[in-house]
């Protein structure tokens, strides 16, 4: 684990690779997609649809991989990988919601330099 | 840069995804279309060509997975190169790709050096497989390209058994002495419509057409029950439309055509031959070579079609007129049995 929730280099090969204005905008997106994912996953557990559920934390795992959200992207893949919770079990979904919390702020300040 | 920009179809259900995989292929100098999830993907693909798709795997309505088998089923579709671009967990997912005929498959976060190779190297085998395809079309008929399209297509060559066809106008240099430029190619049209209608209507195609002549495959690209049988088919029906074309130049007062038929059946090398530019379906191999001599020894026998053995040994109650024990082929170190049809 590094200090920062997001791994610098990962995100600097990101404005390397695509250019600063569009890397912003890339992080203003997910910060919008977000809260939705967060809300998908815990509908998919509410409704104990599994591949909602898997879809949904997988999505997240991707985002994160892309900024370099290291801590977040580890956890989603747990939860991707883990087992359907038993219903309205939020326990996973409200981890990964704090988490993403975090590399939610962040990135924002990030961006915001 | 130095490809040709092509179109490409992005297939994510992310929207985050969607914008970067845009992006990274504007920036390489293509142009991107992009879908939300595999059945708008396939709708997209009904109405307009394009030149490769990056898919990802999870995705609602209609995953990766569904709309490769939907793209391999689809003779339209088959050719498209398919780029898998996913964070999909489990080498068990990746190899099914492969084997559902994903042409590669890209871990994400995509990396952008890579991206551009397999984005480059997908367009080129896209590039060659619309040329292969044009090819044939001008070469085969409509069936024999359609079949080729659905039993899809061997790139490079490969040794196949066919029977190879050259037919030859005798004396058609001297012929021509005395037509004016325009009968001469006149003349040639006729002479190739005939030819082209009894080579593509026996499952052969036209591979060379070498000024008063052409050499004819049967068996390949496209596999026949039995090559011998229909090259010698069409070898009868060139001399009964050169028949019938001799009656209305007969009419005309014009002097007969007459033509020479060298029918060999063996092993060849099949495939593209060519440069980037220009490119022809071909066989090489020495049944090449036995047909052409053979063709050319039906002027010192007379015969109006000659065989090899080989040919003969395949065809159904042919009726031999003559047969040439232990002839001497210029090319070749043992004599060799020929026979006149």
């Amino acid at each position: 684990m590094t200090d920062s929730p997001i791994d610098h280099e990962i995100f600097s090969e990101l404005k390397y690779a695509t250019g600063e204005e569009f890397a912003a905008e890339l992080v203003n997106t997910f910060l919008d997609e977000a809260p939705g994912m967060i809300d998908e996953l815990k509908a998919a557990a509410g409704a104990s649809d599994t591949d909602r559920y898997r879809r949904a934390a997988h999505s997240i795992k991707s985002n994160a991989n892309t900024f370099g959200a290291t801590a977040l992207a580890d956890l989603a893949k747990d939860v991707e990988l883990g087992n359907l919770p038993e219903a309205g079990d939020l326990a996973d979904a409200e981890a990964l919601e704090a988490a993403l919390n975090t590399a939610v702020a962040a990135l924002r300040s990030l961006i915001d330099d | 840069m130095t490809d040709t920009p092509g179109h490409l179809l992005i297939v994510d259900d992310n929207k985050v995804n969607r914008l970067l995989l845009s992006r990274s292929v504007e920036l390489l100098g293509h142009h991107a279309s992009v879908a939300e999830n595999g059945r708008i993907a396939m709708e997209m693909l009904s109405n307009q060509p394009f030149d490769l798709l990056l898919l990802d795997i999870e995705m609602p309505e209609m995953d990766g997975f569904q709309v490769l088998e939907a793209i391999k089923s689809n003779t339209d579709l088959r050719d498209l190169p398919v780029i898998v671009t996913s964070s999909i967990e489990g080498l068990g997912n990746v190899v099914r790709c492969i084997e559902l005929g994903a042409e590669d498959y890209l871990p994400k976060p995509v990396n952008k050096t890579l991206l551009g190779a397999r984005v480059s190297s997908g367009l080129e085998k896209k590039r060659l497989r619309d040329e292969q395809k044009r090819l044939l079309e001008r070469f085969a008929t409509t069936e024999v390209a359609q079949d080729l399209q659905e039993s899809g297509f061997a790139i490079g060559g490969k040794r196949a058994n066919a029977s190879v066809l050259f037919c030859d106008i005798r004396g058609f240099t001297t012929l021509s002495e005395n037509l004016a430029p325009e009968e001469t190619i006149d003349l040639l049209n006729t002479f190739y419509t005939l030819m082209f209608e009894a080579v593509t209507s026996n499952g052969g195609i036209v591979s060379l057409m070498l000024g008063d002549g052409l050499m004819a495959l049967f068996g390949v690209p496209q596999p026949l029950p039995n090559s011998a049988q229909s090259a010698v088919a069409a070898g009868r029906e060139m001399h009964n439309m050169i028949e019938i074309l001799n009656l209305e130049r007969r009419a005309e007062g014009k002097s007969d055509l007459k033509i020479g038929i060298g029918i060999a059946t063996g092993e060849v090398v099949a495939g593209y031959a060519g440069t980037d530019d220009r490119a022809t379906y071909t066989c090489i191999g020495s049944t090449v070579n036995l047909a052409a001599r053979l063709e050319a020894e039906t002027q010192i026998t007379g015969s109006r079609i000659l065989i090899d053995q080989e040919t003969l040994e395949l065809l159904e109650g042919a009726t031999v007129l003559e047969s040439f024990a232990g002839s001497r082929i210029k090319g070749f170190s043992d004599p060799l049995d020929i026979h006149a049809l």
